[in-house]
């Protein structure tokens, strides 16, 4: 899960990270409000998953109640590309004197944690790293040892992060450190990190990405979900706890596992298909899973044909024979169905089936047959 | 010869009594596979249809001699279930469970590496191993292999892996060792501890890959196959068609900006003298004129 700024910045004042005073609004009034409460001059900040929002016009400095209302009544609303601004954070703007780079995430090829900083912030960190690479001070952590005081300091220092930023920035990446791992973060990103003018350094932005697989662990994150603009589809298969992608096109996807959904996005376009999404039903996957995937599915009108391909491991095969039949009773499916099964108890599965298909309802032995029947009936 | 499992692997189910580990267990063993134990911590001195079930993995190994641990507790308890089993003296630990931290799979594989040197980790979020005909650790069904060789198979993606597996047993063609890495950010083992693996067994003449969009594991094998591999290589790469940016599904398939994509990985491996098809079904005839010409 992506989070917002205003998000990410909660998130950070949890491990002690200091950020800016400021609060969230979602109408001018609360802008108001959150920008007497932080203190003038303020900063008015789109909150956005989408990059450019400066260039936009979603951030604009204001000096007094009369300038946030105009600028906050201009930001909320706005749309950066394609995404609509529901929500502004509100800040006291801060003084910059220098402005740094910090993060950790997981470089997999190494399987060791990675820390980037970069005394050269404030700038997109990719242009930085193709056109200055050691301006960036790359360093993986061992996560059986975790970042050491010492580690933390040599980090800094090799980066060449001013002296009377040193201390400060010290502790925010030991901080940061602890936010990672202990808040389960996919990403923990700072940039800028700021020195202001009488020697303070704190985190003007945040990026943030949680690892879902962790939410067991993480009752705080319910305050987080929801606010994402999703596609209404995606947003349906969350509620449903299905793995799902929307595409644009007529071939309505159910896969069990994520490599074979991929592998049948990429036949059903090899066949002159084009899928309407991605859908991975996972392992274990019930006559209830089932259910849920074909009403999730079968709620996008662009769908003309719905291919179900399925080979069990974890997954058997009556299970999901049962679930197409129960959700078939249970929802009305516009669209026919193609249904590939093989693997675990396929035959007791297909046996199953065999006593309801129909000529809304067909079976094919292999994966490329399969698509072809499904890319067919969506071209009628 | 098969690698890292065969015959004589004696493996200890963590998670036996749960409704998955009873399922699959069973299933193994009717398969063939020596399943000497089960373990959980509450229900020692019990069985499951006469597999004994111990308190800890090290009570199972006392008792059995147990070499292999295959793991299917829920995703919070892996992280101890993996260290209880290093410390028991388990060489091959199997994690099949789904939906593990990044950070807990991060510190255990490390974890291994530092103080269990000889303990081979194999997943998480993995199908497992099959050694046709010898020994089947996981949730493969074990019908659609076929034994005897000469094709060794590795795969990212479980469900890919029994695609590859019965698109080879449709044609006829046997299969040493089948291993499903998993899709997670960080694999106990990786496409090339399979390959050099494979490069060591006699029996394997050529191997099929099975790689997805993410990472960059795809094209370190590439790598590898350029400059070790000198037995054929067949690969395929699922979500040509994926959308960048998108997370779809497993952790670890995430394309982010152009590096990672399945062209960029077609390319290398192409480069890099593999045979590189478009689908599963290709990839299995391809095999096929590949194994005609061995």
């Amino acid at each position: 899960m992506d989070l917002f700024e205003y998000q990410g910045k909660q998130y950070f004042a949890r491990y002690g990270i200091p950020v800016s005073p400021g609060g969230v609004a979602h109408t001018v009034d609360e802008a108001v409000s959150a920008a007497d409460a932080a203190g003038y001059p303020v900063v008015i900040k789109a909150q956005v998953q989408v990059g450019g929002r400066g260039k936009a016009g979603g951030i604009k400095l204001a000096s007094n109640s009369s300038e946030v209302r105009h600028h906050a009544g201009n930001i909320l609303g706005m749309d950066i590309r394609g995404h609509v601004v529901e929500r502004v954070w509100v800040e006291r703007a801060s003084d910059i004197k220098a402005e740094y780079y910090a993060s950790f995430t997981l470089d997999r090829g190494a399987r060791k944690h990675l820390a980037m900083v970069s005394k050269e912030g404030g700038v997109d960190i990719e242009h930085v790293a193709a056109t200055n690479p050691d301006a960036i001070i790359r360093r993986h952590i061992d996560p059986a040892v975790g970042l050491t005081h010492a580690d933390a300091v040599d980090i800094i220092d090799s980066a060449g992060i001013d002296q009377e930023a040193r201390s400060g920035a010290v502790s925010i990446l030991e901080l940061l450190y602890k936010c990672y791992v202990e808040g389960d973060a996919d990403l923990a990103e700072i940039n800028p990190l700021i020195l202001t003018p009488d020697g303070r350094v704190h985190a003007l932005d945040a990026k943030v990405t949680l690892d879902d697989n962790a939410s067991f662990r993480h009752p705080e994150w319910a305050a987080f979900e929801g606010t994402e603009s999703a596609d209404p589809r995606e947003q349906m298969a969350r509620e449903r706890g299905l793995q799902y992608v929307g595409l644009d096109g007529s071939v309505g996807i159910i896969a069990n596992g994520a490599g074979l959904a991929m592998s049948t996005l990429d036949v059903v376009n090899q066949v002159g298909g084009t899928p309407a999404n991605f859908l991975d039903i996972g392992g274990g996957a019930s006559a209830a899973v089932m259910a849920n995937a074909l009403e999730v599915v079968n709620s996008d009108p662009n769908v003309k044909a719905i291919f179900i391909n399925i080979f069990g491991g974890i997954t058997r095969g009556e299970e999901v024979a049962n679930g197409i039949v129960t959700a078939l009773g249970r929802v009305t499916i516009t669209s026919p169905i193609v249904v590939r099964l093989d693997g675990t108890n396929a035959v007791e599965g297909r046996a199953i089936l065999k006593a309801h298909e129909s000529n809304r309802l067909v079976s094919r032995p292999t994966m490329v047959e399969a698509a072809q029947a499904a890319v067919a009936f969506a071209a009628q | 010869m098969s690698i890292f499992v065969n015959e004589t692997t004696k493996v200890v189910y963590q998670g036996l009594t749960g409704s998955a580990g009873r399922f699959y267990g069973l299933r193994n063993r009717e398969y063939g596979t020596q399943v000497v134990a089960g373990t959980n911590p509450k229900r020692a001195g019990e069985n499951v249809e006469g597999i004994p079930v111990f308190a800890n993995v090290h009570d199972a190994r006392e008792a059995t001699g147990a070499t292999a641990s295959c793991i299917f507790v829920p995703a919070p308890g892996v992280e101890s279930a993996v260290m209880e089993a290093a410390e028991a003296g388990i060489e091959f630990i199997v994690v099949i469970t789904e939906g593990v931290p990044a950070k807990d799979e991060a510190r255990f594989y490390n974890r291994l590496a530092r103080d269990f040197p000889q303990t081979r980790l194999l997943g998480p979020n993995c199908p497992g191993i099959i050694s046709p005909g010898k020994c089947n650790i996981g949730i493969t069904a074990g019908e659609i292999a076929t034994g005897g060789g000469p094709v060794g198979i590795v795969s990212r993606s479980g469900t890919l892996t029994y695609q590859a597996l019965y698109e080879l047993t449709q044609k006829g063609i046997g299969q040493t060792t089948c291993v499903g890495i998993g899709g997670d950010p960080v694999p106990g083992t990786n496409f090339i501890d399979c390959l050099e693996a494979f490069l060591r067994d006699p029996e394997t003449r050529a191997v099929m890959m099975i790689g997805e969009i993410g990472g960059s594991e795809e094209e370190k094998a590439a790598d590898y196959i350029k400059h070790e591999m000198t037995k054929p290589v067949v690969v395929y790469i699922a979500g040509v068609t994926a959308p960048p940016g998108r997370k779809m599904g497993h952790a670890g398939a995430i394309i982010s900006g152009s590096s990672g994509t399945a062209g960029a990985k077609m390319d290398a491996l192409r480069s890099a003298g593999a045979h590189v098809a478009i689908n599963p079904t290709e990839a299995g005839n391809v095999m096929a004129t590949v194994v005609a010409h061995l």
